[in-house]
């Protein structure tokens, strides 16, 4: 029992895929400046993390070593096609504002990294979890970084204004950069900064 | 090891392809109806908004009867029998049969479409507002937007841009709302009927000659403003609407 929370649950704080694995960066920069696509990018990748665990896990032993990265990402293609048009037919909207970064969802590291490192070597089952495990600890830094963003660059949390800008005439002048993808950045830096003094232990020697 | 066998090998792939591909297709193609339909309903959402005519409590198909597409031949302002729910504007733009080359580019779009889909909403014979789909590029990218006059063919009813790449906060703010109600009551044309709609730094002065025909520009976004300036222009101009419009108000029918 507790090997299954340690696999659900420490991805989370302990073994951060974008916070010390430093996977998954690209589309953490580009998705964040609003909650609501944060939330939507954060399920589409557990589940394409959690059943290309699971499906590679279930046929690892039948896996040519040789192809073994191919059959990888054809799984996670599919996968991540699947999602697309699920989102275009339920969620057209938000799929219009994460246009290509759901198809990115294929060449994510966080997802190709599990399927090589965890799902190749363990059972379906705990695969499964893993693959959860790693997206919630991505969608833990993307919220994070998207209610930093979202606040502060345009006054809005989810779309309701919280802090009214000027232009809509408020009194807050919003963080133009914050807005833009670089700023990400720094968040990602200044929170891998505060998740480290807090677990010394994932300090680099040096 | 058995699995690194060429039999084994191949045998693996091909099933695996097999499988996701009957996946991918399955979904695909039983999903296309839906999307098909939210495309089309983005599309009506965006015109009613153009227009204002928005209600809450309504469905976007209801809101939609009152408004009648046609699709005119830009060069005469004649409606033609091409069936609008047919009519795709980006398909027509690159076929050199149904498009031209366009000789003072000011929108910066190199061609455009000969035909162009137009939405009218009449009352009584008399046509109320007249919805234009127009285009051009912005600062990043090619911004997209419908433009709705009166039935006088001149006094602007709403403009909303809902396809662009501008910078998010500065340019990207043409599609603010409280920047789109400055449109509204905007005169397009002078008395030449040509387009004379500015964009100006630093505020309107309500009080000085011409304020009719100016808008707050952006701030921040000069290129933005430029773009939208020269988008409109060009399509109510000669060489876009303006013989149309010129036709419309010559019938009396605006």
């Amino acid at each position: 029992m507790s090997k299954t929370r340690d696999i659900l649950f420490r991805p989370i704080f302990t073994d951060n895929p974008i916070a010390l694995q430093i996977l998954g960066l690209c589309s953490a920069l580009a998705v964040t400046s609003k909650l609501e696509t944060v939330f939507v990018m954060s399920l589409a990748v557990i589940f394409v993390t959690a059943f290309s665990n699971f499906f590679v896990s279930s046929i690892r032993n039948h896996i040519p070593s040789s192809i073994r990265i191919i059959v990888q990402m054809m799984i996670i293609a599919s996968l991540v096609i699947f999602v697309d048009q699920m989102l275009k037919a339920f969620a057209f909207s938000t799929s219009k504002q994460l246009s290509v970064f759901v198809g990115l969802i294929i060449t994510n590291c966080i997802v190709m990294g599990r399927a090589e490192g965890f799902a190749m070597k363990n059972s379906p089952g705990i695969s499964f979890l893993d693959g959860i495990g790693n997206g919630l600890g991505y969608s833990v830094m993307l919220i994070a970084v998207g209610i930093i963003r979202e606040l502060f660059g345009s006054g809005k949390l989810f779309g309701i204004n919280i802090l009214t800008p000027i232009t809509e005439g408020g009194w807050y002048m919003p963080n133009g950069l914050l807005v833009l993808p670089p700023s990400a950045f720094f968040l990602i830096g200044l929170l891998i900064w505060a998740l480290r003094t807090w677990k010394t232990d994932q300090v680099e020697e040096d | 090891m058995a699995n690194d066998s060429i039999k084994k090998t191949l045998t693996v792939a091909f099933l695996l392809c097999i499988v996701c591909s009957v996946l991918v297709s399955v979904a695909a193609v039983s999903l296309k109806p839906i999307q098909e339909r939210n495309k089309a309903l983005a599309l009506k959402e965006n015109i009613l908004a153009a227009a204002g005519l928005m209600e809450e409590g309504k469905s976007i198909d209801e809101l939609f009867q009152n408004i009648t597409p046609k699709v005119i031949d830009l060069s005469t302002g004649a409606y033609t029998d091409i069936d609008p729910a047919k009519y795709d504007q980006k398909k027509y733009s690159k076929d050199p049969a149904t498009s031209i080359e366009i000789a003072q580019d000011i929108a910066k779009i190199r061609r455009r479409s000969k035909f162009a889909a137009i939405y009218l909403v009449e009352k009584n014979g008399k046509t109320e507002t007249i919805i234009l789909p127009i285009y051009g590029k912005g600062l990043w990218g090619t911004m997209y937007a419908f433009i709705a006059f009166e039935g006088d063919g001149n006094t602007v009813k709403g403009l909303t841009f809902y396809d662009h790449k501008e910078t998010p906060g500065l340019g990207g703010e043409v599609d603010n709302p409280r920047w789109k109600q400055q449109w509204v009551g905007k005169k397009a044309f002078n008395e030449q009927w040509k387009p004379v709609v500015e964009l100006v730094k630093g505020g309107v002065n309500p009080n000085k000659a011409g304020a009719i025909h100016q808008v707050d520009g952006l701030s921040g976004a000069t290129l933005t403003n430029r773009g939208v300036r020269n988008l409109i222009h060009y399509w109510l101009g000669s060489d876009g609407y303006g013989v149309f419009l010129a036709k419309l108000r010559s019938q009396g029918g605006v």
